[in-house]
């Protein structure tokens, strides 16, 4: 086929490993023009970590988990997934892969949010949310530049950073970040605010080990620290 | 006939994924179906050794996969039971000798001829767990009640719900009963509400698994041993059965806070 020849795969290195760019095409050809791509450098690519921006192409896990075998078969390791499509993302995410990428120049505090390209078509603003509506496990991690509101658990090993708020309807134990933009007026609230590790902006607080009895509580930044406090209405 | 696929995981190492793997096959065979099992653990393979099999070996998983015999070949009738059949891992290569698809390829064979096929995974997320759930109908995850193992389990519960393979269920290996009621242990309460999925067995700590284990005898078929019938109730759970927890675990008021716990999770995941 000629037209898969004309596919053109852009690798280059990045710090955290290979960003592969994939051109606008449909899924199955660009596949395997990235594998070709890939087998065509041979060993020279060997062991390397794989980032590859999808861009706008819809990929659902099953999708995915095969594009994973086939990198790994190839000696490689796919490592994250750079999407604009929520779908995508999702299925990224789900499958513990890396769905943004760190730049490592900037400061911690002002790093992630401002590189993402929301999902949603048209820009709702500073307000923009997602609701997610399942457990996050050991493992997983949810980025996002708005707030995030979550339906479900976080569990030890998982993380959430958004650019504003965090809202947990459920149990909170895994690691939270709001604001991770640097924005000190974030809140972080769960129906049972335990998480691994709290932080907000630039902030960082450990919740204390042992507990009394479990009630939904909201943490924010006052006096350039970090507390938590009943979650009650007005 | 077609056979269903179980594979036997956990992510950490050590929490008694092959003598759960050997005990719940030889259970099944002891109920009359027919039952390989497979050491998906290439390099680091025992499930010979707890099924003391180990002097028979000709041929293993990886001379199947390479072409250097047949499936049927590589088979190893156990001693003790008639239908018990044992497909071992090699132990001079690695992970990478097998590929997820040559697992589906001889699941789909094996399926043609046998009840049940239960596959041993080694620890860990990567090569050797991605080929010992590809084939998966159905994937039992073994935790024991400390937090690191739990963890990873954990991890492994979201991992295969990824690969469209859940939802896992759940065994907990090594209760030991006075050391919960101390406060000293996790109970398995506090696993099942932080994993939230089907729990198919409770297995007590007995010293008398290392025993077994190491004479090569499975305690599942040992008919007097409350241990073994633990495995015995997993099997028929995994066979479809409703087996109630209190055949295996005498104390109600511990097991009272189970079944509550799971009818709650029950109505939460409808």
């Amino acid at each position: 086929m000629s037209e898969v020849e004309a596919i053109q795969i852009d690798i280059k290195g990045i710090r955290e490993g290979l960003l592969v760019s994939l051109p606008q095409g449909e899924w199955p050809a660009l596949e395997q023009a990235l594998l070709d791509e890939l087998a065509r450098r041979g060993d020279f690519l060997k062991g390397a970590k794989l980032i590859i921006n999808a861009a706008e192409h819809e990929l659902n896990v099953a999708t995915m988990s095969r594009l994973r075998d086939r990198v790994t078969d190839s000696g490689l390791l796919l490592w994250g997934v750079l999407s604009s499509s929520a779908q995508t993302e999702r299925s990224a995410q789900l499958m513990g892969l890396a769905t943004r990428i760190h730049d490592g120049a900037r400061p911690p505090d002002t790093e992630p949010v401002e590189e993402y390209e929301p999902a949603a078509p048209q820009d709702l603003g500073p307000d923009a949310g997602i609701m997610v509506r399942r457990t996050l496990r050991s493992g997983a991690s949810l980025h996002a530049p708005g707030h995030i509101t979550i339906i479900g658990d976080v569990n030890p090993g998982a993380e959430v950073v958004a650019g504003g708020n965090v809202v947990v309807w459920g149990r909170l134990r895994g690691l939270v970040h709001a604001g991770a933009g640097g924005n000190e007026d974030a809140f972080v609230c769960a129906m049972d605010l335990s998480p691994t590790q709290l932080r907000i902006a630039g902030h960082i607080a450990i919740p204390p080990a042992e507990r009394g009895q479990v009630s939904p509580e909201i943490a924010r930044v006052q006096d350039g620290q970090v507390i938590a406090e009943n979650w009650t209405l007005g | 006939m077609t056979g269903r696929v179980i594979t036997i995981t956990s992510g950490k190492g050590g929490v008694g994924k092959t003598t759960a793997t050997a005990n719940i096959s030889a259970a099944l065979a002891a109920m009359g179906h027919k039952v390989v099992c497979m050491d998906a653990d290439i390099g680091l393979r025992n499930l010979d050794v707890v099924l003391g099999l180990e002097n028979r070996i000709v041929y293993d998983l990886v001379d199947v996969v390479e072409g250097r015999c047949k499936v049927r070949q590589a088979m190893i009738r156990d001693k003790r039971l008639e239908e018990l059949y044992l497909i071992p891992a090699a132990q001079t290569r690695d992970k990478n000798a097998v590929a997820p698809k040559d697992m589906v390829r001889i699941c789909d064979e094996l399926r043609q001829d046998f009840d049940y096929i239960v596959i041993d995974s080694p620890a860990g997320i990567e090569r050797g767990f991605k080929n010992a759930i590809a084939p998966a109908d159905e994937v039992v995850i073994i935790t024991n009640p400390e937090v690191s193992a739990v963890r990873d389990a954990d991890r492994i519960i979201g991992l295969v719900e990824a690969e469209q393979k859940g939802p896992a269920k759940l065994v907990v290996n090594r209760i030991n009963t006075d050391m919960v009621e101390r406060g000293d242990m996790l109970a398995v309460a506090d696993v099942l509400e932080l994993l939230a999925v089907e729990l198919v067995g409770i297995v007590p700590d007995d010293t008398a698994v290392l025993v077994s284990t190491n004479k090569g005898a499975p305690i599942a078929l040992e008919p007097k041993s409350k241990t073994g019938q633990a495995f015995r109730d997993i099997a028929r759970r995994l066979t479809g059965e409703e087996v109630p927890f209190s055949a295996s675990n005498g104390n109600n008021g511990f097991l009272g806070r189970i079944s509550k716990l799971m009818k709650s999770k029950e109505g939460r995941n409808a």
